[in-house]
């Protein structure tokens, strides 16, 4: 094996062979060697040929970073979808490869040279747009969640944030004003619908209200300082801040300007909530506040003494104005920290700093948004709709600590 | 480098005069971006971009195209490219259930979808699910009434087209209610 050539000439990787390597088992780090197509690999080392880091050469710089072995985050995936590690965790933006996913019929593999976007209907000028002319135009940055409105899970005490609420990310998502394109294409006044369709094998379409296209609407190419991912629209997606989001279509191949909604099968046999009275309610697009508790959470272990209580909220209405924790399962309430900046239709982190006595005990949070909506309890909702789940039910969270140490969902 | 350190340090200061003692000055109007800017990138859509994808329909039939369907032709080709997910009648699964006309049993065509115009444009553009956009128009009007006749919202012998097919009422149109709420204090 020839060494690695690098910048510092000097500087050799210590020869190991490959099946030496390989061989071992526990897989615990990394470490380079060539490959035998004269490229850098990167190969588990065994515990046992790392008690000291400082007493062995590392790795050189590389093309593409990897995150610790030691760490393992993972989506959880279903057939339809796959859910964020919330729990796993810390601050607000979520790794691109563990946002989560919601897929109608998978994940197109598209050549953003081949892909167009075709913008028609009630406009002046219908035109075509592919990825590089969405480049082109003034570039827009914004941090907000994405959260699939079918986002609630209960039944066991053993479940999760993931489990329970794993359908919200968070990105930094650039890309274009949808507002930028509707003026080029001369929206007519009389439009009051648009539809926008994915290119995807579900071909997904959803109506949008053509005043979101002019308020906050995007259409999104890169994600997190990188191009958008496959699982999230890659080339390109649209995006409507605080909306649930089945509406922000991946793969987006078209829009479509009407004076009047389609009433998709989306939106109309799968994403609405039927209510006590027997009533469907539509077109419900905001994402109602929400928060949860990520630590702790099953299925962390904790100690008596100091606890930070950490986790997130958000609204799709506005900004979160506060979060209270309850340590006494809701008998009293206490003001939660929020780490800043506190951005509008964003997770916004919280901590509260606490001492258990190690008896039991259960912990919940709630947020109220700016617009005054307070988290309701899960009775509360139960009694409101009628229902014990569906589509856009955001109850509060509780955990059970247990006196051995064992965290696990309230009511799970 | 004592010389880059000058030159730097020159130009900075330079710089900071010749914008009035700001070292960031604001972007000028004079640049001609204004909110109202139009950039004319992309092309001009041909009716051929247009047609080539623009397959949706709405409730009041407009999309629909050309030909008909009758369930008796339906329930064959349903048999052959549907039962295998929905089961031969609709309802056996293991995918969504179709048919069901009791509100109180899980959401099916005839107990939940408000509009017969969507089921011809969901079938059309996303089934069969291993074949998405395979089936012909007619095809497609023969599995929308067949499902339309087993949810008992279509007489039976009915011909489905561009004229009938948006004429169907379907019995949970009513229940649909707009989502009203604006955030708040209060819980719905």
């Amino acid at each position: 094996m020839k060494p690695i050539s690098g910048e510092n000439p000097t500087l050799q990787p210590i020869k190991v062979s490959r099946r030496k390597l390989l061989g071992g088992a526990a897989a615990a780090a990394l470490v380079l060697v060539e490959a035998p197509f004269a490229r850098a690999v990167q190969v588990a080392v065994t515990q046992a040929e790392l008690t000291d880091p400082t007493k062995i050469p590392g790795v050189p710089p590389g093309q593409v970073g990897t995150r610790s072995t030691f760490e393992k985050p993972v989506k959880k995936p279903s057939n339809i979808s796959s859910r964020t590690p919330l729990q796993d965790l810390f601050g607000t933006i979520t790794p691109s490869d563990l946002h989560f996913e919601r897929n109608h019929n998978g994940v197109p593999a598209i050549d953003p040279a081949k892909h167009e976007l075709v913008i028609h209907g009630m406009v002046e000028k219908p035109i075509v747009l592919t990825l590089a002319d969405l480049k082109r135009f003034p570039s827009v940055t914004r941090i907000c969640f994405l959260e699939c409105s079918g986002n609630f899970r209960s039944g066991s005490e053993k479940l999760s944030p993931q489990d329970i609420c794993g359908l919200t990310s968070q990105s930094e998502w650039t890309g274009v004003m949808l507002s930028t394109i509707f003026r080029q294409v001369g929206v007519d006044p009389k439009a009051t619908w648009f539809l926008a369709e994915g290119s995807d094998a579900a071909v997904m379409t959803r109506s949008i209200p053509v005043r979101k296209g002019w308020d906050d609407a995007m259409i999104v190419y890169a994600q997190n300082g990188e191009a958008i991912r496959p699982e999230q629209g890659y080339p390109f997606r649209l995006f409507l801040p605080g909306y649930e989001g089945n509406m922000s279509i991946k793969w987006l191949r078209r829009i479509e300007l009407s004076d009047a909604p389609y009433l998709t099968r989306e939106e109309t046999s799968k994403y609405t909530e039927p209510l006590k009275d027997g009533k469907i309610r539509y077109f419900s697009f905001d994402i109602d506040a929400r928060s949860i508790i990520t630590f702790p959470a099953y299925p962390a272990q904790v100690q008596k003494g100091w606890i930070e209580i950490r986790g997130i909220a958000w609204s799709g209405r506005g900004k979160v104005q506060g979060v209270e924790i309850s340590t006494d399962a809701g008998k009293s309430w206490h003001p939660a920290s929020l780490n800043g900046p506190i951005l509008d239709k964003a997770h916004t982190g919280f901590r509260y700093v606490w001492q258990w006595d190690g008896r039991e005990t259960e912990l919940q949070s709630r947020v109220t948004d700016e617009t005054g909506y307070l988290q309701p309890t899960y009775q509360e909702l139960v009694t409101a709709r009628g229902s014990k789940g569906g589509y856009h039910f955001n109850p509060i969270t509780g955990w059970i600590l247990k006196p051995d140490g064992r965290v696990l969902l309230s009511n799970g | 480098m004592m010389n880059a350190i000058i030159k730097i340090t020159v130009s900075v200061v330079l710089l900071s005069w010749a914008s009035g003692f700001r070292s960031f000055p604001k972007p000028s109007p004079a640049s001609g971006i204004g909110s109202d800017t139009i950039f004319n990138f992309g092309r001009p859509a041909t009716q051929a971009d247009i047609q080539r994808w623009d397959i949706d329909v709405r409730p009041d039939g407009k999309g629909l195209p050309g030909g008909s369907g009758t369930a008796r032709k339906g329930k064959t080709i349903f048999a052959q490219k549907c039962a295998a997910c929905h089961g031969l009648t609709g309802v056996e699964g293991p995918s969504d259930k179709l048919v069901s006309t009791d509100s109180s049993q899980v959401k099916a065509i005839g107990n939940y979808w408000p509009y017969a115009t969507t089921v011809f444009d969901y079938i059309r553009r996303a089934m069969p699910f291993n074949q998405p956009g395979t089936l012909t128009d007619e095809e497609v009007y023969s599995l929308t009434a067949f499902l339309l006749e087993a949810n008992q919202i279509l007489k039976p012998g009915t011909e489905l087209n561009a004229q009938t097919l948006p004429a169907v009422q379907m019995p949970a149109l009513k229940k649909y209610i707009l989502d009203d709420r604006t955030g708040g204090p209060i819980i719905r």
